[in-house]
């Protein structure tokens, strides 16, 4: 799915367009999660191509996305979120967009439209 | 071999705010110096995990890296205690005993540790009361 594909999917607000072109570029997966340490472990492969799906509206899920080269975050349940993490994700130029669906939902619409899941041989 | 980047960074205790920032600065370093990617998200990885852990279980301390001209990066994490009592339990997927206020900032779920070791190409952990040691070596040409 292309960026803006995922935000019309969704109904969502682009929160931050940091870098460059996220609404063409296209993402073939996803991981959701509230835990920082699960998607540092899970999301090995192209990860600037996957998606990070979260309710954590905090500095770590900017630096897991970091870490890991990725370049878009979904922020879910509508959540408020400080103008000073939207600097923050200025600065390391990640995407951030924002959606009124749970996590559950986001996911489930977000697969039904084909972005997959991610494959790990060797998750643990 | 002679290093040609040695850096310190400091890490202070319960800065659940400014966590991240070391291994973000170390990202950027490494990328600057042409690192490849992969190693590089390895590398931070590996640091973030580990800065968190300082932050939220010890006293502070201190990040070294090194780099050297033969393609080697360490890392080394240099805590001020209180200590890890039982390092096999620590290193254990899913053991934790990370606070409430951990856990609501996305970590605490066990895996920091692991996920360390499964991103390095050399681990070594040594602690006491007085503080936990961390090493870590990549091998950029391996």
């Amino acid at each position: 799915m292309t960026g803006a594909e995922i935000l019309e999917a969704l109904g969502a607000t682009a929160l931050v367009i940091a870098n460059d072109e996220p609404l063409e570029e296209h993402y073939s997966a996803a991981f959701a999660g509230d835990l920082m340490s699960d998607a540092l472990m899970m999301i090995q492969q192209s990860p600037e191509k996957t998606v990070l799906i979260t309710g954590l509206a905090n500095p770590q899920s900017l630096n897991t996305a970091e870490m890991l080269d990725m370049n878009l975050i979904i922020l879910v349940r509508g959540k408020w979120i400080d103008e000073d993490i939207l600097k923050l994700a200025v600065s390391k130029r990640l995407n951030i967009f924002k959606t009124k669906y749970t996590m559950f939902e986001t996911c489930g619409i977000l697969y039904s439209k084909g972005l997959g899941a991610i494959h790990v041989s060797d998750p643990a | 071999m002679s290093v040609i980047l040695h850096k310190e960074f400091e890490v202070i205790k319960d800065d659940y705010i400014g966590a991240g920032r070391a291994s973000s600065e170390i990202k950027s370093i490494l990328g600057s110096v042409g690192i490849p990617p992969k190693i590089m998200r390895n590398v931070a990885v590996a640091s973030y995990e580990a800065e968190i852990n300082m932050v939220i279980h010890a006293t502070g301390g201190i990040i070294t890296l090194d780099v050297t001209d033969d393609g080697v990066i360490k890392l080394v994490f240099h805590d001020n205690g209180p200590g890890i009592p039982d390092i096999k339990k620590a290193l254990t997927p899913g053991f934790s005993t990370a606070n409430e206020k951990a856990r609501s900032l996305g970590f605490g779920a066990g895996m920091g540790l692991p996920n360390i070791r499964r991103v390095t190409d050399e681990f070594d952990i040594q602690s006491s009361e007085d503080g936990t040691i961390i090493n870590l070596t990549f091998y950029v040409n391996e």
